[in-house]
């Protein structure tokens, strides 16, 4: 075999095994997008591919009715959880990072070591004494419930330190200091605005996580009213075994609360490498 | 230097009152929960008590045969995903790091969007793709002549995986690629002009190196595989899939306390859980640990 042949079969073999992890990868979303436009009789009979029984319109329609539009409470509820909680968690965690990377004090890496050591708690465990504690100071069935629990993530810690180390000049922090600013001030006006790129990316892994978190609020929330999309899906899909017209609802609502974390992807990729990247070095 | 040391006290502040409240107090909770138990009193009428137990619970658990059953499939599911995972994003990572490549930040991005999609809506997406009436992939496959009952108690385990696999494969590899592309090109130029082949650098140089994150991931993938609870939540409610509701200790744990009211119970089956997965954390940083200092 001669070698530009070969070199031409070896590219083909690669890229063909990528394109094909890829339609893996990209299959079942192309599915959710088909089936989220059928009726319930074109998604239990029809070719799933097609667009037969087309009828987006109609299963958007029924989304924002049902129950008085309780979708879309739900799609703000979420919103608030994944937001509110996700740029408090990155507030918090940029703070001790950033002062892990610049202060000495005495335990330093002791304490650090314990952070590391959050990282391994296997959180679904946590999620059944949680809520007993909660019910004791009686926050079941709140905002807070999930709220308070999403503000730490020891892994957004650990990155924020590497982070820091990449972004904060030290230079900058010294001239500021003999300008004559105060530490937390050095922090606000120089280390947070220069680890921003840092603190978008603690940002978009913890919206992430909450807005996929499902344990916490399986445990902690009986009111419908207050459900993430994750967990108001479930109930409509416990429905649906019995009740088939739940199906669209539950399919056109999966593509509606996949829609904002696909689009954060695509527009955000320098933020989640630089994320994944920092955790890889270590 | 005081106002520094105040400085990193007031930032760091914040973050250990709630990790305190989050993580460490719930941990201190449930190993409380779990020496006590509810004894009904008299016939049954007068309500129940509660009552010290000391290591009551976790001899109940560890002697109730669904939860041991839920540590096997655990262990029959490591056994599956965990290979598969860490050789399919090695395997994918190494391909897109190799020159013959094309498009690398499509199929970067392309591979890494299932894991925008929640859990429970992957899974959701995945049952209905395993259900026969609604399913394109089983018709594709019986036509192809390979009838696979996605529910029947052979194909649980699986179901799962796969689930697993298209939710954290894509993640993965662009951590290994990452550290493939972190690898000094000097380094992989050497061996090229050494006259080894691309299958040669990439088992004798590169593979070696990335070392790190495959310690890495190897431990978050165990401790997240024992967190097993979400997908087979879904394949456990009225598909007719043989996985039970308490197929996965976690899962043991969620029906102890929430079907049965039975709080010890589950405290005691989530510190169990909890202390392997510190024991299985320890083990495989020893390893990792030990091989270091062996190359060193």
């Amino acid at each position: 075999m001669s070698a530009p042949r070969s070199r031409w079969l070896s590219k083909t073999a690669v890229n063909g095994v990528l394109a094909l992890a890829t339609c893996y990868m990209l299959f079942p979303l192309v599915w959710l997008v088909t089936a989220a436009t059928k009726d319930a009789g074109g998604l239990l009979a029809g070719d799933a591919f097609s667009f037969e029984g087309f009828d987006l319109g109609g299963n958007l329609a029924r989304l924002a009715e049902y129950h008085d539009g309780v979708y879309f409470r739900w799609y703000l509820n979420s919103l608030l959880y994944a937001g509110v909680g996700a740029a408090a968690c990155a507030l918090i965690s940029v703070a001790a990072g950033y002062a892990f990377h610049v202060y000495d004090f005495r335990g330093k890496e002791k304490l650090f070591g314990l952070v590391l050591l959050g990282v391994l708690v296997p959180t679904t465990a946590l999620a059944l004494p949680m809520y007993l504690l909660a019910s004791e100071i009686g926050i079941v069935n709140t905002y807070a419930a999930v709220l308070l629990p999403v503000l730490v993530n020891p892994f957004g810690v650990y990155l924020s330190r590497v982070l820091c180390a990449a972004y904060v000049p030290d230079e900058a922090l010294e001239a500021a200091r003999i300008d004559g600013a105060g530490e937390m001030r050095v922090f606000w006006s120089i280390g947070l605005r220069t680890v921003m790129p840092g603190f978008v990316t603690v940002f978009l892994f913890q919206f992430t996580a909450v807005w996929n978190n499902f344990f916490l609020p399986l445990v902690m929330l009986s009111d419908q009213k207050l459900f993430p999309l994750s967990l108001g899906l479930y109930a409509w899909n416990s429905n649906a075994h019995a009740e088939p017209d739940y199906y669209p609802l539950v399919v056109t609502g999966s593509l509606l609360a996949v829609v904002p974390l696909v689009l954060a992807f695509v527009s955000l990729q320098r933020h989640w490498k630089a994320g994944l990247t920092a955790g890889s070095v270590k | 230097m005081k106002a520094r040391t105040r400085a990193a006290a007031l930032l760091l502040t914040p973050f250990f009152l709630l990790f305190t409240a989050v993580l460490v107090v719930p941990i201190g909770y449930a190993v409380w929960l779990s020496l006590f138990t509810e004894k009904q009193s008299g016939l049954g009428f007068g309500g129940s008590e509660t009552v010290f137990t000391g290591l009551g619970n976790y001899a109940t658990a560890l002697g109730d045969r669904a939860f041991r059953e839920g540590f096997g499939v655990l262990l029959g599911y490591c056994l599956l995903y965990v290979p598969l995972m860490m050789g399919g994003a090695l395997g994918l990572a190494l391909l897109l790091d190799t020159a013959l490549a094309r498009a690398r930040r499509f199929f970067q991005l392309a591979l890494f969007l299932p894991h925008a999609v929640p859990g429970i809506i992957a899974a959701l997406i995945w049952v209905y793709l395993y259900t026969p009436q609604l399913s394109p992939v089983v018709r594709a496959m019986e036509a192809g002549g390979i009838g696979f009952d996605f529910f029947s108690p052979e194909g649980a385990l699986p179901s799962v995986v796969n689930i697993a696999l298209w939710e954290w494969l894509g993640y993965n590899l662009i951590i290994f690629y990452a550290a493939l592309q972190a690898i000094d090109r000097s380094v992989l130029e050497a061996a090229t002009v050494d006259g080894a082949g691309a299958w040669r650098v990439a088992f004798a140089v590169k593979i070696p190196l990335l070392r790190g994150s495959l310690a890495m991931v190897g431990l978050f993938t165990v401790i997240g595989s024992l967190q097993l609870f979400t997908e087979p939540l879904i394949l456990s409610r009225g598909t007719g899939s043989a996985v039970t509701s308490t197929w996965t200790p976690n899962m043991y744990a969620y029906s102890a306390a929430f079907d049965r009211n039975d709080y010890g119970l589950a405290a005691a089956a989530s510190i169990l859980l909890a202390l392997t997965a510190a024991l299985l954390s320890f083990a495989v940083t020893r390893l990792t640990g030990s091989r270091k200092e062996r190359t060193a």
